[in-house]
């Protein structure tokens, strides 16, 4: 009998967990004060959104995605991870949607000021993808990495446990490979399912990632990994990988935009463009956000508030007589170099971790991979229309 | 728990980036029509009075919001800002009168080039309210003025009515600053230069292959000054500008000030020339 | 003392012109001083002389504007060209030009400017390139000016 209940789990250790210890390790997680949040089909989409246990996850739902397309479907197993990601990220229990950072009570011509008591509430994620776990250290790089640290966000995510998931089913709008992101989770969590579904055994492959995730497989009935097991395991991230349904090419990536910044494309794409800014609200990795400053009906207690902004909105770039980006090309421009070019500049990665929400949640089914491909494309054509050129005057 | 990113400061509640410190408004000067300068000192001993010339503050009208103001002198109890009236929270900046209070975060961005400027001639462009940002460069540059290095002010307004800091800079003219003025409306009783700034970088005396240039006002008036010092043979790594964005935080959080590549609020708002000139040349970046 | 010759052909504005023209430069031109608020010259009146600033200050003004008085569009100095009005026809003065400060200038005839051009079209792109790039540097620096520098109100 291979089972070990209570032995000794390091971080780096490969275990294996059956379908019924997954609420088990709910448990376990409950047991350690966190709140679980993870997927759940809601208003017809797997949303992340607080969970009890495993019964809450979207076991048998599958999802079918592409360019302004998303649609839930029954599978023909129990999968419990049987989709790819939805309209939701975990940035908003990370970097919440809307959170008040300041409290301000008026003392005469003087005032108090005093910071708002963000609550960070112990969260264990269930189910993250590698994908995600990318835009979270992407996130991380933002709030945490520069000379100032965002309070909020630093206390959050240091109360967050990250079980990831190894993804099995990559959607149609899904390019984490060319973006170098998954399918497979190398690290950033603090335990990686690999699910796997046979004819008569339903069972997790787990990777210990953290101490933390160590302390917490110490508590859940596992038994050490065969390599049958680990050989099951690299193969659903295999096929996955060989599933993406998308392409990017990102050679030289952030030069080609750059060269690129005044392109016929631009205008082409802007005629397609709403700047509804549904692209930058499902990104995991989009960050910006304003302020809003409100006051009581007497003036005496007033606060500031923060919350998603867009560069899609005309306010979001507002100086003094008007907007700088005041074309829907130029701020499609602003978010697709800033994304996959000036980002590179700033925080030394892309922003773009490939997960395909902004191809799927846009009304008119913008796809980032082909407004890349067509700039890549025509110079390509350009190149070679020169090179054609000279050989016809030689 | 996964470990995070390095460089976490410690996270104590006074490190909260976004929590102002309070200061009190000890003093309103009015410079013209829609201008004032504030001198304000901390409340308490949380508020800094350091700072670099061109750096800015985030100043929090209670109730109304914030804005980015850049300090433009130091007076032994506080920081000076001035200001132009032209939003809700300058407008309730310029309500506010001595003994209110102010929230301030800062100083922020990056400062004017002046260890560098130290051996050489130094060229001051200077558009509008765009001197408030340069003054106290300026003043310390004409203080610590060698004698044998030029110290010129290019200072370009609207209408004479509209100048800044004028017997200032009368007594820094005493003090050898070359200063010229030019006006882009003047009526026959004016004495002075009418034209825009452009014109007199040609024409006025430094020596360009050993100076450093400071160039502050509208956008568009710093990029033809920056071709003007350029094509007088000012090399690029040696002219530096400071832009101007929306901004909500200021500490790189919020996304607003971006220019191509470049946070205005933690990479600027003063950038040499070389760094930013080709964004500069991108309409609507 | 200088002559004359040496004093045209050395103002910036000739900068570079072969030596071969110095000498009718230094045949057609004479010098002229001007108290401060002394007019040069005004509109509509013929423009039959080339004026370049030796020293000084110059106000190129409208006529008097009801409400408004005289404005000034812009100040020239030591070193610029005063005027192109002489070089096209009709060869009349569209703006008037004051001394604001005591000036002297170096005033040629453009009577003569214009027939040697005629004559000599080497000379003649020389002349016109030269007023051609002055009227270029006015027409942008009028354009920032127009747009106060593109600062918003």
């Amino acid at each position: 009998m291979r089972t070990v209940v209570g032995a000794h789990c390091d971080a780096g250790d490969f275990v294996v967990i059956e379908r019924e210890g997954l609420e088990e390790l709910s448990t376990v997680l409950r047991a350690d004060g966190y709140k679980l949040v993870g997927p759940r089909v809601r208003d017809g989409a797997i949303v992340y959104d607080e969970i009890t246990g495993a019964g809450d996850l979207p076991a048998g739902w599958t999802d079918e995605q592409d360019g302004g397309t998303y649609r839930l479907h029954k599978r023909n197993d129990d999968a419990f991870f049987g989709y790819a990601v939805g309209p939701h990220s975990w940035k908003k229990f990370l970097f919440p949607p809307v959170v008040r950072l300041l409290e301000a009570t008026r003392r005469g011509s003087d005032f108090e000021v005093k910071r708002s008591n963000d609550t960070a509430p112990k969260l264990a994620f269930v189910g993250v993808r590698a994908c995600e776990l990318h835009a979270i250290a992407t996130q991380d790089k933002v709030f945490m990495g520069g000379a100032f640290v965002d309070p909020i966000y630093a206390a959050r995510r240091r109360n967050t446990f990250l079980v990831a998931v190894n993804c099995g089913h990559p959607a149609g709008t899904c390019f984490c490979v060319s973006m170098n992101t998954g399918p497979q989770a190398t690290g950033g969590f603090d335990l990686a399912l690999t699910e796997i579904i046979e004819s008569l055994r339903h069972y997790f492959v787990v990777e210990i990632g953290s101490p933390a995730g160590a302390r917490v497989m110490d508590q859940v009935e596992h038994s050490v990994v065969t390599e049958a097991e680990r050989e099951a395991a690299r193969g659903v991230v295999a096929r996955a990988a060989g599933m993406m349904g998308r392409a990017m090419d990102t050679d030289g990536i952030k030069e080609l935009l750059y060269r690129n910044y005044e392109h016929p494309r631009w205008d082409d794409v802007a005629g397609r463009c709403l700047t509804c800014a549904n692209c930058t609200m499902v990104c995991p990795t989009c960050f910006c956000s304003t302020v809003e400053d409100v006051t009581d009906l007497q003036g005496e207690h007033a606060e500031r508030w923060r919350k998603w902004d867009s560069c899609f909105t005309m306010n979001f770039s507002h100086v003094v007589g008007g907007s700088a980006r005041h074309s829907a090309k130029s701020r499609y421009r602003q978010w697709m170099t800033h994304k996959l070019a000036t980002w590179i500049d700033q925080f030394g990665t892309s922003g773009c971790v490939g997960c395909g929400r902004c191809i799927t949640w846009c009304p008119v089914g913008i796809d980032i991979t082909e407004e890349v491909r067509a700039i890549r494309e025509s110079e390509n054509a350009g190149a070679t229309q020169r090179e054609d050129m000279s050989h016809a005057r030689s | 728990m996964v470990s995070l990113v390095e460089n976490e400061r410690a996270l104590s509640p006074e490190s909260d980036p976004m929590l102002p410190s309070r200061y009190q408004v000890r003093r309103v000067r009015r410079e013209n029509a829609d201008t004032f300068t504030m001198e304000l000192a901390a409340s308490d001993q949380s508020g800094s009075v350091l700072f670099a010339p061109g750096q800015f503050n985030m100043l929090y009208v209670f109730g109304v919001g914030e804005a980015p103001i850049s300090i433009c002198g130091k007076t032994r109890n506080g920081l000076e800002h001035t200001t132009r009236t032209v939003g809700t929270v300058t407008s309730s900046l310029g309500r506010l009168r001595r003994g209110d209070v102010v929230g301030v975060r800062g100083p922020y961005g990056s400062c004017w080039p002046l260890a560098e400027a130290a051996g050489r001639d130094v060229v001051l462009v200077a558009g509008g309210i765009g001197l408030a940002p340069l003054r106290s460069a300026l003043q310390t540059i004409v203080a610590q003025r060698p004698l044998r290095h030029r110290v010129t002010l290019i200072y370009g307004v609207r209408t004479a009515e509209d100048m800044l800091y004028l017997q200032e800079l009368e007594r820094l003219r005493d003090r050898g600053l070359q200063l010229y003025v030019t006006v882009n409306r003047a009526t026959g009783s004016w004495r002075g230069n009418v034209g825009v700034v452009t014109s007199l970088i040609p024409r006025v005396p430094f020596d360009p292959l050993n100076c450093v240039a400071m160039v502050c006002g509208p956008e568009l008036m710093m990029r033809f000054s920056m071709e003007e010092l350029i094509k007088r043979g000012v090399p690029e790594q040696r002219i530096f500008l400071s832009l101007e964005r929306n901004m909500k935080c200021a500490v790189g959080f919020c996304g607003h000030c971006q220019f191509g590549p470049e946070f205005l609020c933690k990479d600027g708002p003063i950038f040499r020339c070389d760094r930013i000139r080709r964004w500069l040349n991108i309409a609507e970046l | 003392m200088q002559d004359l010759e040496t004093i045209v052909v050395h103002h910036p504005f000739w900068q570079n012109l072969h030596q071969r023209y110095s000498h009718f430069l230094g045949e057609c031109a004479g010098t002229q001083h001007f108290a401060p608020q002394q007019q040069i010259f005004q509109t509509g009146c013929e423009a039959d002389h080339f004026y370049l600033i030796e020293r000084g200050r110059v106000a190129l003004e409208t006529p008097f504007i009801p409400g408004k008085g005289v404005m000034i569009i812009q100040t020239l100095e030591a070193g610029e060209a005063l005027g192109w009005s002489w070089l096209f026809p009709p060869f009349v003065w569209h703006f008037g030009a004051r001394a604001i400060q005591p000036t002297d200038l170096v005033v040629l005839d453009a009577r003569f400017l214009r027939q040697k051009a005629s004559e000599d079209h080497e000379f003649g792109y020389e002349l016109a390139m030269r007023v051609g790039n002055v009227m270029l540097q006015r027409l942008q620096a009028t354009r920032l000016q127009l747009l106060d520098y593109g600062q918003p109100r």
